[in-house]
């Protein structure tokens, strides 16, 4: 499998997704915001950071980025794309996933490991986890709060769009296990066609005991099976 | 252009026969352009003129040295042709007045530091100290401080791994937040700012220079007042955006064979850089500042010299190396401006509208700054106290529950989960533990740091307290498996021109010399910050000591959890039960009388060897240094990160019992070992000589001490974490 990782003026998880993958054996590139074509790849990923300096709205700049066009053509030829983090931001201003990320609720970065619930392990993202599983990992944002309305909620939740929610060690979705006030505890989420994967925690921090945890991992072996 | 005179001088932070050597320097009145140089160059920040006597006492050298204090920051040897360059630094005035930006650019300042010689930051530290949490501006200091760090850090993408925060009403004037960075490079990569080369081109990149921070440096050399608040313009704004690129530019630069020498624009900015630079090759410099990119209008070459605007670096080019160079710098959208040229005439000639506004010898401004050997009283160690009367009837239980939710010793969770710890995927000890771990990026090896410091012991006896900080990052370094190699310091004091200020300066530094010493543990950067006083008020002196230490194998490395139940507790290291000083009776019962605790480096080299070899070994399940708050903090704090409990036996009655679970003697660490290993420690402890001693057994849930006394981790869990998030709510 092979993958490029797009890096923005401000990204700063770029290397960090490029050891992942490559971790997991996907051969791995790194395409210049400013590069007009994508090499021929099964996916590509918008990494964290903070692209353009998160200076107008986070990810809104990176949006309009030469590559981006060729990023969205790949989406929708149905290529494989994932967004973590500020690459979520991005994936949400070109409008590839709907909704919002608005400030943290608390006003404050926050960077930890959280509690997920694994709400859809149907995924291409998602399948190597089981149904309902918890796992950890972590989050480190300011603007995460995820915000739809309702129309759009229940769309997401009738389309089976949700696939990770924070939650408490059981699994329980409340308002305590929630970090920074998404609605509905969304952490991430899938386009409806299902090739298109944004989420605030960062699975390619966590696929080592030593640094913490290796739950992150059952996302990149998913996308491998 | 105002006509320059004593009054005018003195305005600018001069002193009258500071001024009158000038023009003998010179040989005439300078203009307002050079005055301003000179004030730059000439304030306590920049020339360390009260300091640096006292500073060339401290040992630079061992064998893992690869260079001392003087460039911008310190490098050793980490084996496999990697070095470590690190350096620490104050950024207190500006904070004060601005927290918000006045952290972040601290931060951006020490990061350039590490970038400029070519290594990638792999760490950020940072150790803060505010005023009492009753005074009414420490909410809004340690919001904006922490906010500051965490906004400049986070978008750098350098993880922040470790810090120290506490809360002392002589902070309540003058806060300190000292910044440190760790950067990774190749030996032979390694860049520096010494200039050569005649004809060789001055370059100019980053961000373009604007009216921001113009005589910040003096500031920072001046104590505060009721005008503080009208300071506000010196201080800088930073943007990490613009360091991010310009941290890859440079990064990316440094791949070429382009460079002679490189230098950031820190304090004094333009000034201290092309100086610096010129005066370590004994050169000229000649710059026009027509060439210089500015953001605002009609900036004046005064204002341009003394502006602070952040991400800015002065590079000296090889001869017709502009073209690649400037490629690079076009890429990431940064200012690339070919500002001069290196000269043989020794002399810092500036050319502003076809006309020449400064030409003084580099010497005057660097070599010829005044040195001053400041007055100063040996503070003498005080008489021992008896506290046996005001400490005997205290309840132990709830002097325990007081302590965990002490704001010092209260978790700072709060704090550190505003910092993206975690960025670059290479932290494998996070903030909390003695010291944070940090990775090599794809080896298995691993550089541990920690910084210390204890006030209330320098206050009391700074010649003891100089030694306990240098002792305490040895410590924290071997607790987690980590060779101790050397260290930087941040030595905030107060006004120096007052002897007891000049005395508590010079026995920290007596003490901290004897430490690295016998230690082997030499400073290889640093940094003075003077004047830290308010009307008159001078803060505790502060020698923040940063400590970096290398670990072979990160998969060796422990932490200070408790790993499972059943498991011997031990202390290493003589307990004697010192009080006086402690946190115990300073902040808790307010009793600041006494010594600080004494520090045997003997023992202390011993305990640690010790440690470091039981370690390797794999003999021990976790190691944590007892410090501030004693054997019971020490023990609670296993207990609260790992969720596992504890029964210890102090075999002691009443005042005994207080004295052995709060005393703050040094040298000593408590380990965690298996049943099965015990004898091999034991075996060992014996042969080497190191006083051990069984102190209980880990259990499930509950602390229990003598059987009478019983804590809930859970709760002491809770009591321990919610004091940051009530203050700050």
């Amino acid at each position: 499998m092979k993958a490029s990782v797009i890096v923005f003026p401000g990204s700063n998880c770029d290397r960090d997704i490029k050891v992942a993958l490559e971790k997991f054996q996907i051969q791995t590139t790194m395409v210049w915001h400013q590069e007009s074509t994508l090499p021929k790849v099964d996916l590509v990923v918008l990494p964290g950071g903070f692209s353009y300096g998160d200076y107008l709205r986070c990810g809104s700049m990176a949006s309009k980025s030469k590559i981006m066009k060729e990023v969205i053509k790949h989406a929708n030829d149905g290529g494989y794309l994932i967004g973590i983090c500020n690459g979520f931001q991005i994936l949400t201003e070109t409008q590839l996933l709907p909704g919002v990320l608005l400030r943290n609720k608390n006003l404050k970065f926050i960077c930890r490991y959280v509690d997920l619930l694994v709400k859809n392990n149907k995924s291409a993202f998602t399948k190597k986890y089981k149904s309902n599983e918890v796992i950890k990992i972590p989050i480190a944002h300011n603007e995460g709060n995820y915000y739809g309305d309702k129309k759009l909620l229940d769309e997401l939740n009738s389309n089976d769009q949700i696939v990770f929610q924070y939650s408490d060690s059981k699994g329980n979705i409340n308002d305590e296990s929630n970090p920074n006030g998404a609605a509905l505890n969304i952490a991430g989420i899938v386009n409806k066609k299902g090739n298109v994967l944004g989420m605030m925690p960062h699975p390619e921090r966590c696929i080592e005991s030593l640094l913490g945890g290796t739950d992150g991992s059952g996302v990149f072996q998913s996308i491998l099976q | 252009m105002k006509e320059v005179n004593l009054e005018l001088a003195i305005q600018h932070g001069l002193k009258e026969e500071e001024y009158k050597k000038i023009q003998e320097l010179i040989g005439r009145v300078p203009n307002l352009t050079e005055l301003g140089i000179f004030s730059a160059m000439w304030n306590e920040h920049c020339s360390y003129k009260s300091s640096r006597h006292w500073l060339a006492q401290l040992p630079t050298k061992n064998k893992r040295v690869v260079q001392g204090p003087g460039e911008n920051a310190g490098v050793i040897d980490i084996d496999d042709g990697d070095v470590a360059i690190f350096k620490i630094e104050s950024h207190n005035h500006p904070s004060y007045i601005e927290p918000y930006q006045g952290a972040a650019t601290g931060v951006g300042g020490i990061l350039r530091d590490v970038f400029t010689m070519g290594a990638r930051p792999i760490a950020n530290l940072n150790a803060l100290r505010f005023g009492s949490p009753d005074h009414p501006k420490t909410k809004h200091l340690l919001n904006g401080v922490v906010a500051g760090i965490a906004g400049y850090g986070n978008c750098m993408g350098i993880p922040t791994v470790g810090g120290e925060v506490e809360f002392d009403s002589s902070y309540d004037g003058n806060i300190l937040v000292n910044a440190m960075n760790i950067g990774v490079a190749k030996k032979d990569k390694v860049f520096y700012s010494i200039a050569s080369g005649v004809g060789n081109p001055v370059i100019y990149v980053g961000s373009k220079t604007g009216r921001d921070g113009i005589h910040g440096a003096s500031m920072a050399s001046q104590e505060f007042d009721e005008d503080t608040e009208s300071k506000k313009p010196t201080v800088q704004v930073g943007d990490p955006f613009s360091e991010k690129l310009l941290l890859e530019a440079c990064l990316e630069l440094m791949k070429t064979d382009t460079i002679v020498s490189i230098q950031d624009m820190g304090a004094a900015g333009l000034t201290s850089s092309s100086i610096e630079m010129a005066s370590k090759g004994d050169m000229g410099i000649e710059i026009d500042l027509n060439k210089v990119p500015c953001r605002e209008t009609g900036m004046t070459p005064y204002e341009m010299m003394l502006s602070e605007s952040q991400e800015r670096m002065l590079i000296i080019l090889k001869n017709g190396k502009e073209k690649e160079a400037e490629k690079i710098f076009k890429k990431w959208e940064l200012d690339f401006a070919v500002i001069g040229v290196l000269t043989n005439t020794k002399h810092l000639v500036l050319k502003f509208n076809n006309e020449t506004v400064c030409n003084l010898p580099i010497s005057s401004l660097s070599d010829a700054a005044p040195k001053y050997q400041r007055e100063w009283i040996e503070i003498k160690e005080p008489e021992a106290i008896d506290l046996s009367n005001k400490v005997k009837d205290i309840n132990l239980k709830t002097m325990i529950e007081k302590l965990v939710s002490h704001p010092n010793q209260a978790n700072k969770s709060w704090v550190w989960e505003q910092y993206d710890h975690m960025v670059m995927c290479d932290t494998a000890q996070f903030p909390g533990g003695d010291s944070a771990i940090v990775r090599i990026h794809g080896s298995k090896k691993a550089i541990a740091t920690t910084v210390d410091c204890t006030p209330r012991y320098c206050k009391a006896h700074p010649y003891t307290g100089g030694k306990q900080a240098v002792a305490e990052t040895y410590r924290n370094l071997c607790a987690v498996g980590a060779e101790p190699i050397a260290i930087t310091n941040c030595l905030n004091f107060g006004n120096p021109e007052k002897k007891e200020i000049m005395g508590q300066f010079v026995g920290v530094i007596q003490g901290m010399k004897e430490a690295c010493t016998k230690l082997n543990y030499p400073v290889v950067s640093g940094n003075v910050s003077l004047y830290n006083e308010t009307n008159g008020v001078s803060i505790l002196p502060t020698p923040t000591i940063g400590g970096v230490g290398l670990i072979k194998d990160v998969q060796q490395s422990v932490n200070l959890k408790f790993k499972k139940e059943n498991n011997k507790i031990l202390i290493i290291g003589k307990t004697e039960g010192h009080l006086e000083q402690s946190i115990l009776c300073y902040d808790l019962l307010h009793l600041n009388k006494g010594r600080p605790p004494k520090v045997d480096l003997d023992e202390e080299l011993k305990n640690g060897k010790f440690i470091l070899s039981m370690i390797g070994k794999g003999l021990l399940s976790s190691v944590h240094d007892i410090s501030a708050g004693g054997i019971v903090l020490a023990i609670i704090e296993m207990c609260m990160s790992s969720s596992i409990g504890a029964n210890i036996t102090t075999t002691k009655k009443d005042l005994d019992r207080i004295k052995y679970l709060f005393g703050e003697d040094q040298s000593r660490y408590i380990i965690e070992v298996e049943e099965k290993q015990l004898s091999k420690v034991l075996d060992e402890a014996k042969k080497l000589n190191i006083t051990i001693s069984e102190i209980g057994k880990t259990q499930k849930d509950n602390l229990t001490i003598d059987q009478d006394i019983t804590f809930k981790i859970e709760d002491l869990k809770k009591l321990n974490k919610e004091w940051f998030y009530k203050f700050n709510n």
